[in-house]
C-alpha cells in the first residue's frame, strides 16, 4: 500500500517495541506533539557524550575542538536539509523560543531606539511605532500567537488576523482588509497543528511583500513531514523544532535571511554572544553566535543531525506520500463512523496528517481515555490552539497525527477505538 | 479493561444527569476555573444562606469531560448548603484521595468515592478536582467579603 517499508522502519524505533496498558501494542498517533526517536539518533547523542563531550566554542583542548566540530558539522547538515547556509541557522531550545527570538528583535530594537542606544545597521525594519500592525492567522499555535500579542502590548502595535473558513482553510477573501501599509510583520503557520491545513505560503508571502512586511513562517508541522527548501519560499524567517522530526528534545531552529539576522539586536544575552565587553557596555558577535548565549545544546544538535540523515535516507517526498495515504485512510475510516465530525479540511489537497475530530455526545478527553485503554496514544484538548476550538465551537478535539512509522493497522486501531468509546458510553 | 474502574456507573449517571447544574441569579462571589490543558471549564457561584449565614449555597455551570462534569454534580450534592468547615474538609479529603494518601470516605464524599479510580490516571486528576477547587476559591472570597462588611 505504501512507498515505505514500515516494518523495517519500526524496527529502528525501540520504543515502538514496548507495550502499554497491560501488554497491548503501542499505537503511537501523537507525533504532532513529539515524534519518537530512531536508534541512530540515540546513538549519536550517546557517542557525543562518550567520546567528544566538552563545552563548544570555549577552550582549546582536543575535546573542545572535537565538540565544536561536531556541533558546527551538525549545523551545516541541518541547514542543508532545508537548502540553507549554516551561518543563517540559529539553534534555540525549541521552536517557541525561535519565534520569541524574532518577536523580541522587534521589541528590543524599538526599546533601544527609544533610548538612543546603538543598534546594528538595518535595524529600522524592526523598530515599531504605536499603530503599526502585526498580522497572524486564527489557526496559529499559541507559540506563534502569544509572542505577537505580547509584542503589541509592549509597543502599542496592533494585532490583526486572517480568519478561517467553515472547512478549515484561511479566509483569503479579505486579505486586503487585514494587511495594509502599517503591516510590519506577517507570521503564519505552514501547516496547522490542529486542522492539518497546509497554507499557501506564496499567496501569503506575496501579500506581505506587497506591503513591505517581514514574513515569519512557523514550519513545526511541515518540515518534519514534507520536502521543504527555504529557496522555494519567499519568507524571511522559518522556525521549527527538532523533536518533532525524530530529533532530541531541547533543540529548535531559526533560519533567517542573512541581512535580517545581522540587523537584529540579541534576545538572550550572556556568554558566547559577545564581541567585546567592558563595564560600560558590550558589542555583539555576528549571527548565529549573537543569538546563542551560553553553552549550547551540542549533543542535541548532533542528535538532530542524525535525524536529518535518517530522513534523507528515506526521502522526504516518500515520507509525505506515505502520510498522505494514511491521512486519506484515517479521514475515510473516521467519517464512516456515525457521529464523528472532522475539524479541519475533509479534502486531501493542501492537507497534512494532523486529523482532529469530535464525537457526538462524547468529550474528547473521554474518547482519548478509551483509545489509551486500547493502547492508542492520541492527543486530546485544544492542542495549544484554543482560538481554533472557539472558532469551530468545540471545547476541544481528539487529534491523531501520523508519521513514517505508522501504518494502516494504526489507522484501523484508531477507528476501532472510537467505536469502542461510543459503545462504552452508549452514544 | 480498567475503564470500568475509572468510569463507574455512578459517575456516568452524574455525567448524563447532572445535579444542580445552572447558575443562580444572585450570588456573593463567582469564580471561573479552567483546566488549561484540555479546555474543561466551570463557572461557580456561592452565596451565604439567608436563613443561616453559616451555610453556603452553591450553583454552577460548565463544560468538559465526563469526569469533570460528574465531579461537579457530586460536589453540588455534597457541598450545597454546607458550612465552610464541612466543605473544606470534603475538598481536602478529595485531594487526599486523588493523591492516594487517604482511603475513600463515603461519609465525607458521598458519591465522590466513585472518583477513586481517577487517582490511577494522573492526567485526569485535575478534571476531578476542578469543581471542588472552584468551590473553595469562591467560598473563601464570599466569606472574605462578609468579614469586610
Amino acid at each position: 500500500m505504501t512507498t515505505l517499508d514500515v516494518a523495517t522502519i519500526r524496527a529502528d524505533f525501540p520504543i515502538l517495541g514496548r507495550t502499554v496498558r497491560d501488554g497491548q501494542r503501542l499505537v503511537y498517533l501523537d507525533s504532532g506533539a513529539t515524534s519518537q526517536k530512531p536508534t541512530s539518533v540515540l546513538d549519536a547523542e550517546r557517542e557525543f557524550y562518550e567520546k567528544h563531550n566538552a563545552a563548544v566554542h570555549r577552550g582549546a583542548h582536543q575535546l573542545a575542538e572535537e565538540a565544536t566540530d561536531a556541533f558546527e558539522h551538525a549545523r551545516a547538515n541541518i541547514a542543508g536539509f532545508i537548502g540553507a547556509q549554516p551561518q543563517d541557522l540559529v539553534f534555540t531550545k525549541n521552536a517557541t523560543e525561535a519565534i520569541n527570538l524574532v518577536s523580541y528583535a522587534f521589541l528590543n530594537a524599538t526599546l533601544k531606539s527609544a533610548h538612543g542606544k546603538a543598534l546594528p545597521a538595518g535595524s529600522e525594519k524592526f523598530i515599531l511605532a504605536p499603530g503599526d500592525e502585526i498580522v497572524v492567522t486564527e489557526m496559529e499555535h499559541h507559540a506563534n500567537l502569544i509572542p505577537w500579542q505580547e509584542l503589541c502590548d509592549k509597543t502599542g502595535a496592533i494585532l490583526k488576523w486572517i480568519g478561517l473558513t467553515e472547512d478549515g482553510r484561511l479566509d483569503l477573501e479579505n486579505l486586503s482588509s487585514v494587511m495594509g501599509e502599517r503591516t510590519r510583520a506577517v507570521a503564519f503557520t505552514h501547516q496547522s497543528n490542529l486542522l492539518g491545513t497546509v497554507n499557501d505560503v506564496s499567496a501569503l508571502s506575496a501579500a506581505a511583500r506587497a506591503v513591505g512586511a517581514i514574513v515569519v513562517l512557523d514550519a513545526c508541522q511541515s518540515i518534519p513531514h514534507m520536502q521543504f527548501s527555504v529557496n522555494a519560499v519567499d519568507v524571511d524567517f522559518v522556525t521549527w523544532s527538532g523533536h518533532k522530526m525524530l530529533g532530541p528534545l531541547g533543540i529548535g531552529c531559526l533560519w533567517g535571511r542573512s541581512e535580517l539576522l545581522a540587523a537584529m539586536p540579541p534576545f538572550i544575552t550572556g556568554g558566547s554572544m559577545i564581541e567585546t565587553v567592558t563595564m560600560e557596555g558590550s558589542t555583539f558577535a555576528p549571527p548565529p553566535a549573537r543569538f546563542e548565549a551560553g553553552v549550547p545544546m551540542a549533543a542535541q544538535a548532533v542528535g538532530l543531525s542524525a535525524a536529518v540523515d535518517y530522513l534523507n535516507a528515506i526521502g522526504m517526498s516518500n515520507v509525505e506520500k506515505h502520510e498522505h495515504k494514511l491521512t486519506e485512510a484515517a479521514l475515510s475510516a473516521l467519517t464512516d463512523i456515525d457521529g464523528v465530525r472532522i475539524i479541519g479540511p475533509r479534502a486531501l489537497n493542501d492537507r497534512g496528517s494532523a486529523v482532529s475530530f469530535v464525537v457526538d455526545g462524547l468529550h474528547p478527553h473521554d474518547v482519548g481515555q478509551v483509545l489509551d485503554n486500547n493502547g492508542v496514544a492520541v492527543r486530546v484538548g485544544h492542542h495549544c490552539a484554543w482560538p481554533v476550538c472557539r472558532r469551530y465551537n468545540v471545547p476541544a478535539t481528539t487529534r491523531a497525527t501520523f508519521y513514517l512509522y505508522n501504518d494502516l493497522d494504526d489507522v484501523a486501531a484508531l477507528a476501532d477505538g472510537v467505536r469502542a468509546a461510543q459503545k462504552f458510553f452508549g452514544v | 479493561m480498567q475503564l470500568e474502574s475509572l468510569y463507574q456507573d455512578i459517575i456516568l449517571d452524574h455525567y448524563k444527569h447532572p445535579h444542580g447544574k445552572g447558575l443562580a441569579e444572585s450570588f456573593d462571589s463567582e469564580v471561573h476555573h479552567v483546566n488549561p490543558t484540555c479546555g474543561d471549564e466551570i463557572t461557580l457561584r456561592v452565596s451565604l444562606d439567608p436563613q443561616d449565614s453559616s451555610k453556603i449555597l452553591v450553583s454552577y455551570d460548565g463544560q468538559g469531560c465526563s469526569i469533570s462534569q460528574a465531579s461537579a454534580s457530586i460536589m453540588f450534592d455534597q457541598l450545597n448548603d454546607q458550612s465552610f468547615e464541612t466543605g473544606t474538609d470534603a475538598v481536602n479529603h478529595m485531594i487526599a484521595m486523588m493523591q492516594r494518601v487517604e482511603e475513600p470516605n463515603e461519609d465525607v464524599l458521598g458519591d465522590g468515592i466513585a472518583l477513586v479510580g481517577v487517582a490511577q490516571y494522573p492526567a485526569r486528576v485535575k478534571c476531578a478536582l476542578l469543581a471542588w477547587m472552584a468551590w473553595k476559591d469562591a467560598a473563601i472570597q464570599a466569606l472574605g467579603q462578609e468579614e469586610g462588611k
